[in-house]
């Protein structure tokens, strides 16, 4: 089990257990976390499950894929720190990751 | 207000289960008007995974959005389904029982004895950029599809993204533009390559100007643009002076008109039984992603057996009293002869 934040554009922060194995979309719509659309369900399809990864994680994350990088194109505000939660695949190496929800997918 | 078109069903939404329900309603002779409000058929797996791999639909081990796609328009065939594509219905209006009259926002009216929504995650909408402010814009300044070039004509067009709308926009406009810029996050895209060198050629040309950063706000007055400001790649701020903004974002799905017609809705889902799959008027029906029954799992074969099973209904309202003889594609002449085989 691995521990993941969500922190809200005003702040408030949701810790949810995320399954080894699991994206750390899935672990949030399955939670229930606000501000995660995941239009597509998880195929890095549509850029709603947009985030930024706290500065402490990014190195652990690892970096986005060629096919992420595109889909980044349709997320608004996008920074060093953004990654779509569906392609990072959640690991005993992340338990306590850290990642702000944007204030809107639009 | 222009005549309606009368038919047996409208179905509402292209997608993989709009279109196996023309398959379904036809082999019982229920004939069908699709509308879709892409411009062509397919739905999410024509807009958002018409390459991507698909490996759950029965006795296909992979298939591709886009294939999956043909292959259900080619099953439909045989029933003549007429398709009104670029369409959203709008109104849903029940006059009677088996009597729906449907409106699209292009004019396009039917009278429908049924009527099918298969409108999977809501319709298809440009994505609205959360830029402060730009509601005031819209319409007037901020476009986010070209209906028609010559309003472009003259003006100072600012077109943001990276993909092939942005880049067949740029492409067309340039030359009809008093001044085009285009403004990307980075200096790649994913926009068809002849598409990147034309207007790698244009901007080489001087006639138009390729930007590197994000809109971050706007200046103008009483819904006119007069710049957009913009953080560059390399954390600098800079003006862009134009009068016509078009961001293009990709699309996203919004429920869209259906909230307006009077059904049952729990959490933007139309709930349905797991009988004839309709809501909670009688005559419409829901099948695939936009439906909701106790178990329900959202995948493409669910939505195949959910358009057998409310054809059956379909069947009973269009021809009441008539009995329904259940048939095999297998061993009915009657059903090949349908399909065009026997």
């Amino acid at each position: 089990m691995a521990k993941i934040t969500f922190i809200q554009h005003n702040g408030t922060e949701q810790t949810v257990d995320g399954i080894p194995g699991m994206t750390v979309m899935e672990a949030a719509i399955k939670n229930m976390v606000p501000g995660i659309d995941a239009d597509c369900g998880g195929a890095c399809a549509c850029a709603t499950c947009h985030v930024y990864v706290e500065a402490e994680w990014l190195d652990k994350v690892g970096k986005r894929a060629a096919m992420e990088e595109d889909m980044l194109d349709f997320a608004f505000d996008v920074k060093d720190s953004s990654r779509l939660s569906c392609q990072i695949k959640i690991s005993d190496a992340i338990d306590g990751l850290r990642v702000r929800v944007p204030e809107k997918q639009f | 207000m222009s005549e309606a078109i009368s038919t047996d069903a409208v179905i509402i939404g292209a997608g993989p289960c709009g279109l196996f329900a023309i398959f379904e309603l036809g082999l019982l002779d229920i004939k069908c008007h699709v509308v879709d409000i892409l411009d062509r058929a397919g739905g999410q797996c024509a807009e958002l995974y018409p390459e991507k791999p698909i490996y759950d639909i029965p006795a296909l081990p992979i298939v591709t959005g886009a294939e999956l796609t043909q292959r259900l328009l080619d099953q439909a065939k045989p029933f003549h389904p007429q398709f009104h594509f670029n369409q959203m219905v709008t109104e849903l209006i029940k006059h009677g029982d088996n009597d729906f009259e449907l409106r699209t926002d292009g004019g396009i009216v039917f009278r429908s004895k049924i009527v099918v929504i298969a409108a999977g995650g809501g319709s298809f909408q440009p994505k609205k950029p959360p830029i402060p402010g730009i509601d005031a814009y819209e319409g007037t300044s901020v476009f986010y599809s070209v209906k028609k070039m010559e309003a472009f004509r003259g003006r100072d067009i600012l077109i943001v993204g990276g993909g092939d709308s942005a880049l067949d926009w740029t492409n067309n406009l340039a030359p009809i533009a008093n001044s085009m810029t285009l403004l990307h996050r980075r200096d790649e895209f994913r926009a068809a390559p002849d598409s990147v060198n034309k207007m790698r050629e244009l901007v080489a040309a001087g006639k138009m100007q390729l930007k590197l950063g994000q809109v971050t706000g706007l200046t103008g007055a009483d819904g006119v643009l007069s710049s957009i400001q913009v953080k560059g790649n390399d954390g600098a701020a800079f003006d862009i002076q134009a009068n016509m903004l078009l961001p293009f974002f990709g699309l996203t799905m919004k429920l869209g008109p259906v909230a307006n017609w009077g059904l049952n809705l729990d959490e933007n889902l139309i709930p349905v039984d797991t009988e004839k799959f309709e809501s909670s008027t009688p005559g419409i029906f829901a099948i695939g992603d936009i439906n909701h029954y106790p178990g329900k799992l959202k995948l493409i074969l669910s939505g195949f057996h959910e358009a057998a099973l409310l054809a059956q209904q379909a069947f009973r309202y269009i021809n009441p009293g008539q009995r329904l003889l259940f048939q095999y594609t297998t061993s009915s002449t009657n059903l090949q002869k349908k399909l065009g085989v026997a």
